[in-house]
């Protein structure tokens, strides 16, 4: 029994609970959950997808936290001109 | 005299409050000051048994708050140490019976007569975490090196400053050492990093502490014990003191020395 959660800990599984821990204190802190911020990022592509060509599967929003403060982080890639030149033709 | 008023939380059960609070009395009480110990989880009542006191119980908070006794009456005073007394919560009631302004007034009256008032809190951040809190001047955290554990001391810092109790001060509890150095347990430092609050202690896991629990005697009154020596380092710290963090490494003596001696820096 020890040996079998000696294998399966394998001596990482306090980095995994540091990560985990640090992910859902940043989802806690904004009172914003994982759905609620996917519903959220949707929400921002449909909008910026009005005046702009964007790269919908590209898009990432997370947050973030720095010292004292929580960042939402939204990183929208444009679509590639070429198909942005087909499309406007 | 102008006694303080020290409230051990957590948010999650079963973490060691009552442990804490026990062994926190027991050992400022040691240390010369005049100690009274507060158990604010009406309905499950626990710190009488922690203390071994739970055969003397006449009175209880709920009691006092609804003036079928004076202060004085409910509280129970140690067998082992004479500055030492409780005041227990009542088992058949619920924390509604008690609101923070009875706790305030009760703490305001006993400050009076005592260097230390020690409130332990329930689980939860309701009714009873809110009556623990409301007289506090400082604010002890007890968590355990654990996902769940951690996330609910984030949660209740927020909850303390927001009262504008804070900063409060955090106790790692059961922390095993070995599986810290074998990165199989958040260390210290990790737990640190996230909350961004200040430590106060860290406790090893520690068989001494289900003994004396079994037999109502609080490990800080066993001087062989590490996890009772943690508990009486805390009480130094908030009389003042500098004390030094023991590194919990538990290969001690000479191997364990040595192997440190070899391998600096290597572990938690």
């Amino acid at each position: 029994m020890k040996l079998f959660g000696w294998i399966r800990g394998g001596g990482q599984s306090a980095r995994t609970a540091k990560e985990r821990l640090q992910l859902v204190l940043v989802h806690d802190r904004a009172d914003l959950s994982p759905g609620k911020l996917a519903a959220l990022k949707d929400d921002l592509i449909a909008v910026l997808s009005k005046h702009i060509e964007i790269d919908i599967r590209a898009v990432h929003v997370e947050l973030t936290r720095e010292r004292d403060r929580q960042r939402l982080v939204a990183d929208i890639p444009l679509a590639p001109p070429r198909a942005r030149r087909r499309e406007a033709s | 005299m102008t006694g303080k008023v020290l409230t051990i939380t957590s948010g999650k059960g079963g973490v060691g409050k009552t442990t804490a609070t026990a062994n926190l009395g027991v050992a400022l009480a040691s240390a010369g000051a005049r100690v009274v110990c507060i158990d604010a989880d009406i309905g499950l009542r626990n710190l009488d048994v922690v203390l071994g006191l739970e055969n003397r119980i006449v009175y209880d908070l709920v009691d006092i708050v609804e003036g079928r006794c004076k202060v004085r009456q409910a509280m129970i005073k140690d067998k082992r140490l004479s500055d030492l007394y409780l005041i227990p919560a009542a088992q058949t009631r619920d924390k509604t019976a008690v609101s923070p302004r009875d706790m305030i007034r009760l703490a305001d009256e006993l400050r009076a007569e005592f260097d230390w008032i020690i409130i332990d809190s329930p689980a939860g951040i309701e009714r009873g975490f809110r009556n623990a809190i409301a007289p506090a001047d400082i604010v002890l955290i007890v968590t355990n090196p654990e996902v769940s554990a951690v996330r609910d001391a984030d949660r209740i810092i927020g909850l303390i400053e927001a009262e504008e109790k804070g900063p409060a001060k955090l106790v790692v509890n059961r922390v095993k050492p070995e599986m810290v150095r074998r990165g199989d347990m958040l260390s210290t430092e990790d737990i640190l990093e996230v909350l961004a609050i200040e430590l106060i202690g860290i406790v090893p896991d520690d068989e001494s502490v289900t003994v004396s629990t079994n037999q109502g005697a609080p490990v800080a009154l066993d001087t062989r014990s590490r996890a009772g020596k943690a508990f009486r380092d805390i009480a130094r710290r908030l009389n003042g003191e500098e004390v030094a963090f023991e590194s919990l490494d538990s290969r001690d003596g000479f191997l364990g020395r040595l192997s440190r001696l070899v391998k600096p820096g290597g572990g938690a």
